[in-house]
Parts: structure tokens; sequence; C-alpha cells
């Protein structure tokens, strides 16, 4: 019989490698599903990994890999921070389409004006967009104590509704001929989150995600919030023994991961999606989620895997164009990441051995 | 002799890393209280789980009235007439008693019949219970009475004890062994477990002694003395904690008129609790678990809040201040559990140094910690307090009770706390760390501090403190000056008996 036995302490080597075990493990279990769909597995997997990176036309996917990574790196980190520490907001695409909503609003506000001054401004009010529509479950569980999974998860669907109001009613571009969405910010130069250097990919939406993944470095390896963080998602009784106040850490925590959605949806609405428009949101909110476990909730883990869930993206669409695959083939093929890393982690504190059965 | 009714040959049973039980062998008599008797990790639970089929044995065997035994299950166990009464009870509180007792049995009964033979069986042993009340209600005392009563229906040949006494006031200790003893009288022999000697010396008739899983010695209880048992079972002379005669300064502490609910819906709220503590002091409160001691500790360390002159340090009321602010002002605190509420157990040991460390070593600047200066505190407390682990980067968990419990006391002494309270100093730690832990209690209060010590471990307390008070129900009796206080009185203090009355013998 098998048995799990708990290590004295958590593996560090396991705990590096099984990010690296459960892409492994996708990559062959999403070949069988391809292969069952009727397609070349190798084909498909290098389709997907290999593609984007160093294909014929990774010239334009390659800045590609930092557009979709950067809101996904951006907002993961965010959510690493309440995740550490047991507080689980799952709306921040919620927070995301606020942030873009708010932010855009400002810049529309101040049409056809250019000044300097309108993007930074933008930025704040993205910020603060995304900062507010997080505060609400935070409020009502610090208050009433709510569960703010549902809380934050409901709040979506409110903030859809709102961007389908916004971009048919207040923000519609008055010179849209009618067609719903806002003005196209790409073609107003002080609202506009241009390419920092053509062709690159770089916005300041990537240097955002860069800062963030430094900031939360520091913030959880130096600073006594970041250890008051990490101590309240280990053993909460020991957190309030040290004098932790579990209501400002979950002001902080939700507040801070709302910012950093609000400020994902900010850069993307200002630059590579340009307008708000009723399909303006991606899910870059749900997947940034994957991207924080499988990044192990650490800064430079959620980077890489920023990186990796970028990959898969754009992977996914080129294999749905060349392939024919179908998009939901893609999405079963990104859970799968999760679904193996959430499995293969109980590896990193526990062993599997061989023993005899034994009633213990 | 007869034939034994239980008798055991070379028990052996290896963990990884660790022989719980290395080649064990003993005969239980019929009708005979048998005790065994160890330290803390000695190997008494894996045999007795053994003998209750819970753990199966790697080598060596058994014979019930020499027939071969080899219980597969607990199952198999009782129905061989072998009953146990766990240390920590199976209870759900939520249920009433004859729902519980009913919800361990094979095939129960309709509630009415057993009832009735509850009812029947705490009368015939002394251990009145009303079926009917919620487990939730009852004692310490009272809960232990359920097991026992659970067991007592199987109608057992063998009936295992795991430090039965541990939750008991004196008072209601005399009760538990007139009931013993009638069963004795009955012909059920009894397995008591236990690391106190003087009780041992009083109720059983033949002891079995374990250090490190090993068989160390035999011996008649009655006609041994407890030093003579207590050095069999450590191994080497006991050295007891040096007490110099001090003076005691200005009230240190001062807890006045003190009412808190508690936070949890089971717990026990606290009861207009006044105490002093003197600087130079040792207080110590005892009690039954589960009578408030929980519930003061967080009240002094400031995880509960309570009205700000509540609670006075030096004349400052610090009712109102969270715990970062008080032992920014000296009043400093270690709880009972160790993981999850004194040490987080998968954080390094550097990082629990840092857990309540910060304020008074200065581990901090701006927010921003100094990694280095904490692990050279964590590593003090390691050498001061003979921490047993290979270095301050491991995690909590890694560590055995015992020294998690000496970091986890050291790192309080040695801030230099005005005022340090502590619950439970020495539970589950083996007798020379807990000597050492006594020892920097005491030394901690001959340089000024006022100590505060909760304990169950009345032995313990006896040893160390000046001043003597119970908690029994939330209400904190009025202390007592320790020399010269006999048994009888510290168990009124703690609540007597708890309602219970001795056995119709």
């Amino acid at each position: 019989m098998i048995v799990l036995e708990k290590r004295p302490q958590p593996s560090r080597t396991w705990s590096m490698a099984t990010p690296l075990v459960a892409v492994l493990a996708t990559m062959i279990c999403g070949g069988l599903l391809f292969a069952v769909l009727g397609k070349n597995p190798v084909e498909a997997i290098g389709t997907i990994f290999w593609e984007p990176l160093f294909g014929e036309y990774a010239f334009y996917y390659r800045p590609q890999l930092l557009v979709k990574g950067a809101p996904l790196v951006l907002i993961a980190i965010g959510l690493s921070l309440g995740f550490r520490a047991g507080i689980w907001n799952i709306g921040a695409e919620g927070q995301y389409i606020m942030g873009a909503i708010v932010g855009a609003g400002v810049g529309l506000a101040f049409y056809p004006m250019e000044a300097f001054y309108i993007f930074p401004l933008m930025v704040l009010a993205g910020a603060f967009g995304g900062w507010v529509w997080a505060m609400i479950p935070a409020f009502l569980k610090v208050r009433f104590g709510t569960n703010e999974i549902l809380v934050s998860l409901m709040l979506v669907y409110v903030a859809e509704q709102f961007l389908a109001s916004m971009s048919l009613g207040l923000l519609k571009n008055p010179e849209g001929f009618g067609f719903p969405g806002s003005r196209n910010l790409q073609s107003y130069a002080s609202a506009h989150n241009a390419e920092l250097i053509e062709g690159s990919g770089m916005h300041w939406g990537v240097v955002a995600a860069f800062v963030a993944v430094i900031f939360a470095y520091v913030l959880l390896n130096r600073h006594m919030t970041g250890f008051h963080i990490r101590l309240t998602g280990e053993a909460p009784r020991a957190a309030r023994f040290a004098g932790v106040k579990p209501a400002r850490l979950i002001l902080f925590c939700l507040g801070m991961s709302g910012a950093l959605a609000g400020l994902a949806g900010l850069f993307e609405v200002s630059g590579p999606s340009g307008q708000i428009s009723i399909d303006f949101n991606v899910g870059y909110g749900f997947t940034a989620i994957i991207v924080a476990f499988l990044g192990r909730l650490h800064p430079v883990g959620i980077l890489l895997a920023g990186g990796l869930m970028a990959l898969t993206y754009i992977g996914g669409e080129i294999a749905q164009g060349s392939l024919g695959l179908p998009a939901a083939a893609i999405q079963v093929f990104q859970g799968m990441l999760l679904f193996f890393l959430l499995a293969l982690d109980l590896l990193t504190n526990y062993r599997i051995r061989a023993a005899r059965k034994e009633v213990a | 002799m007869s034939t034994p009714l239980l008798s055991i040959k070379g028990l052996t049973k290896a963990y990884p890393g660790v022989v719980a039980n290395d080649n064990v062998s003993f005969d239980i008599g019929e009708g005979e209280v048998h005790a065994l008797l160890g330290e803390n990790g000695a190997g008494k639970s894996t045999l007795v789980k053994m003998i209750y089929g819970l753990v199966k044995p790697d080598s060596g065997s058994m014979t019930l009235r020499g027939a071969p035994y080899a219980p597969p299950e607990p199952r198999a166990a009782r129905a061989d007439g072998i009953a146990m009464v766990f240390q920590h009870f199976s209870l759900f509180d939520a249920l009433n008693v004859a729902e519980n007792i009913a919800l361990g049995m094979e095939n129960p009964p309709a509630m009415g019949d057993l009832a009735a033979r509850i009812r029947a069986v705490s009368e015939t042993y002394g251990l009145p219970l009303d079926p009917f009340r919620t487990v939730g209600d009852l004692s310490a005392g009272e809960r232990q009475r359920v097991e026992i009563i659970r067991c007592l229906l199987q109608d057992p040949k063998l009936l295992i004890m795991d430090e039965p006494t541990s939750v008991l006031t004196p008072q209601e200790v005399e009760i538990l062994f007139q009931t013993l003893q009638k069963l004795r009288s009955e012909g059920t022999s009894i397995l008591y477990i236990s690391h106190k000697l003087e009780e041992i010396r009083t109720l059983c008739d033949h002891a079995t002694i374990l250090r490190l899983g090993k068989n160390v010695g035999e011996c008649t209880p009655r006609e041994t003395s407890a030093r003579d048992m207590a050095e069999m079972m450590v191994g080497t002379a006991l050295k007891t904690p040096e007490r110099s005669g001090r003076e005691f300064g200005e009230i240190a502490l001062d807890i006045s008129g003190l009412s808190v609910p508690s936070p949890s819906e089971f717990g026990t709220s606290l009861k207009n609790v006044h105490m002093t503590v003197r600087k130079g002091e040792v207080l110590g409160i005892g009690g039954v678990a589960g009578n408030g001691q929980d519930e003061l500790l967080a009240v002094l360390s400031g995880e509960i809040l309570t009205a700000a002159d509540a609670v006075k340090k030096d004349g400052q009321p610090v009712g109102r201040l969270g715990p970062v602010a008080r032992r920014r002002l000296g009043l400093l605190t270690a709880p009972e559990e160790r993981l999850g509420h004194a040490a987080a157990p998968n954080m390094s040991l550097t990082e629990n140094a840092l857990l309540t460390g910060s304020v008074r070593e200065g581990l901090e600047s701006n927010g921003f910690l100094k990694w280095a200066e904490t692990q050279a505190f964590a590593e003090r407390i390691i050498k001061e307090f003979d921490v047993r682990t290979p270095g301050p980067e491991n995690a909590a968990r890694s560590l055995s009770g015992g020294n998690l419990q000496k970091f986890v006391i050291g790192r309080e002494v040695l801030q230099n706390p005005d005022v340090l309270v502590v619950n439970q100093p020495t539970w589950g730690v083996d007798a020379s760390a807990a000597a050492a832990i006594r020892q920097a209690l005491l030394d901690l209060a001959a340089k000024g501090t006022a100590v505060v010590c909760i304990s169950q471990d009345l032995d313990e307390l006896m040893e160390i403190s000046d001043t003597f008070a119970a908690l029994n129900e939330g209400r904190l009796s009025a202390p007592r000056t320790t020399v010269g206080l006999t048994v009888d009185e510290i168990g009124l203090m703690m609540g007597g008996a708890h309602g219970m009355e001795v056995a119709h013998v």
C-alpha cells in the first residue's frame, strides 16, 4: 500500500520542482487530449510552446508575450499578497474592469485637451477604481464577517453590467456612428499608453508589472507587513498573538490587489485594447489566479508563470488558427496546469512511500 | 501464580527515526492495577495503542488468558474485553451524554434503555451523570466520566486509562480512585498510565517503568519511594530548582474587577477576577483545564481587549492596548499551545523569534526587518536554552514538543520582561527540560520580574510559586501564600469535587 508521510519540514527541492513537473504533466495529458481530438499531439504542443518564441512569425508574437503577460503578472502579484494571508480575492476581473472604466473615464473627461499630466492622473484613477471595487468585499468582511470569496466574485458580474452600461451610455463615443464603445484612446495622444520602444511590446503596464514584482519581493521578505501577511497565512492565531490586526491586514491585502488589478485594466484600456467596449475584459483577472498559484505565490515565480501563461494564450491562439483546435481545448489545457500544480503541491509537504498496511 | 490476564512478550514498534518500543515484556494479572510509568516520549502511548489494536507491533506477541491475542483493530480489542479511556476525549460538544455513548457502540439500544443503563452504571460506581445533558456544558471531570461509563458499559476485563488525573481536582482524583478500587475488587484489571508518582504509589499494585521505549524496571510502588521511581524513569539523578529567598517589590501587575465573555461558544467567561503580582513574585494559578486559563492569558497578552483599567501594569492602564504595545511596556506572555499560537509551525525559528521579539529586541527599523539581528537573537535563544536543533533556519514544527517549548519560553525570558505570564510552561516537556524552564522562571523572578505561571501541574506550582490562586469556572480564588498550603485546601480552591460523590462500595 502507498502511504503519504508528512515531511518534518517543507521540501525546498519539491517546492521548486513542482511547477516544472506540473508543466510536463500538462504537456503529456494535454497531448493525449489533442490526440483524442484527432490532432497530432507533438505538433499541437510544439505550436503552443515553440511557435510564439522561435517560429517563423516570432517577431510578431514575442512582443505579444509582454502585452499579455504584463496584466497577468500585475494582477497575480496583488492576488498573491492576499492569498499568502488566506484572504481570497476572486474578483480581480471586476476590479480590472472598474480600473479601466474609471481610468478611461478620467482620460476622456479631458478630451480633446493635450497635457502631460493626463496620463498620470488616469493611472491614479485606474488604481483608485480597482481599489474601491475591492474595498467593498473588504469592508463587508471586516464589518459584518461576510465571505470575501463570494462577494468579490459576484461583484465581477456587477462590474460587467457596469461595463456594458458605460460602453452603451456615458462613455459611448459621440462620433462612433452609434456603435457601442468609447473613443479610442490610442488616437488621443495624452491618454495613450503607447509602446515605449516601437515594436517591442514594452508599455507602461509592463514597467509597472516589473516594479510590482520587486515591490512585492521587498515587502514579503524585508518588511514587517509582509512578515505579518505570511504569518497570518501560516498560523492566524500566532499572528494575532504577534499583534497583527486582522482587519487592517484584510483592508491592505484586498486594497492592494484591487489597486493593482485596476492598474492592469487602465494600462490595457489605454494601450493594447484602446477603448472601453462590452467585450473589453478577456478573463485576465481569473487567469491571474492560476498565474499566482503556478508561481507559488512568490513574486519571481509569478513573473515566470505570467510569461508561461501568456505563452499558452498566444500559442493557443496560433493552434486554434493553424490546427483548428477548439478554444475550449486550450482552456482545458490551461486548467490542467493549475490542476496538476495543486495536486503535485502535496509533495512539498508529504512524501510518498510504500508501506505495509497498518491501522494507525 | 495463576495465568496472567494479559501477557506481553518482546513487543517492538519502530517509526521512522525512532524506536517507540524496544522489546517490551510484562504481565498484567487478574484484578491487578498495573502502572505504566514513564516520561513523555518514553513509549507508553504506543504500547497501549498496540494493546488496544490501534497500532500493529513490528514484532513480539501478546496472550490474553493464555490465548494468542493480536487485535487488528480496536473493535476486536473491545470484543475481547479490553476498553480504553483516552487522555484526550473524543466527544461531540453539541450532543448529549447518551448520544455520545451510543455513537461509540456497535449496536446501540433504544435511547431510553441506554439512559437507564447509564444511570445504573453511574450509580454503582459513584459517577453521577445525567444522560441527557449536553457534553459541551460538562466540566473536564464530567467528560471523563462519560468516557469511563462508555467503557464500563462494555463490562471490560481490562481497562486502560491514559493519564486520567491530568484534568481532575485532588478531590475528583480521590473519587476516581475509589471507583477504580471498586472495579478491582470486582476482578477488573486496570492498566494505569501516568507520570505522577504519588498517585501510582496510592493506587497501583505493580509498576512497569519505560524509558526511551525500553522496559527499564519493575517495582511494587507501595514499597518504593517516589524519588527512586523518578530516577528510574529519568535515568539520572534529578535536580530540583533552587529558589532563593527574596523580597517582593511594588505591584507590577494589577487586575481588578475583570469580567470578559469568552470569544468561543464552549469557552469559559472570566468573572470578576482580581489579582496583583509584585516585582519578584511568582504567582501560580492552578485549576482544571478549561476553567478560563486560555482566556486569562489572552486578556494579559492583549489578544482580548478589556476595559482600560481592568488590567494595569505598574499602575498604568493597559486593558485597551494590543500585544505589540504591551510588549513595548514589558508585559510578555507565552501561551499554552505551542504550534499555531506561540509559534508558526511552518516558519523557521528565526522567523518565530521575530514573532514576539521585534519590539524589544529592536529587530525592525521603520517597518524593515533586520534579519541578521533576528537570526542572532534566535541563535541566542537556542544556545542559552539548550534547544536541540541543527540551526535557526529549521521550521518550528521540526522540533520536538519539549524543544519548541524551551524555545518559546526562552524567547520571552531573554527579552527581560517586567511581567511574564506563561500558560502550561512545561506541558509535554521531559523532566530535565521542565526543571530548566522552572529554573529560568525563578531566576527571572530573582531579578525582579513579576511572574504569573498558569499550570495544571500542582507539583510544579508548589515548587516555584510564592502565592497560589486557582481558576474555577472563570472565577479566581483569593491568592494564598504557598508555604503551608495543604492539598485539601488547594482542592477546595480548585472547586472541590465538582459535584462528584464517592463510589457506593
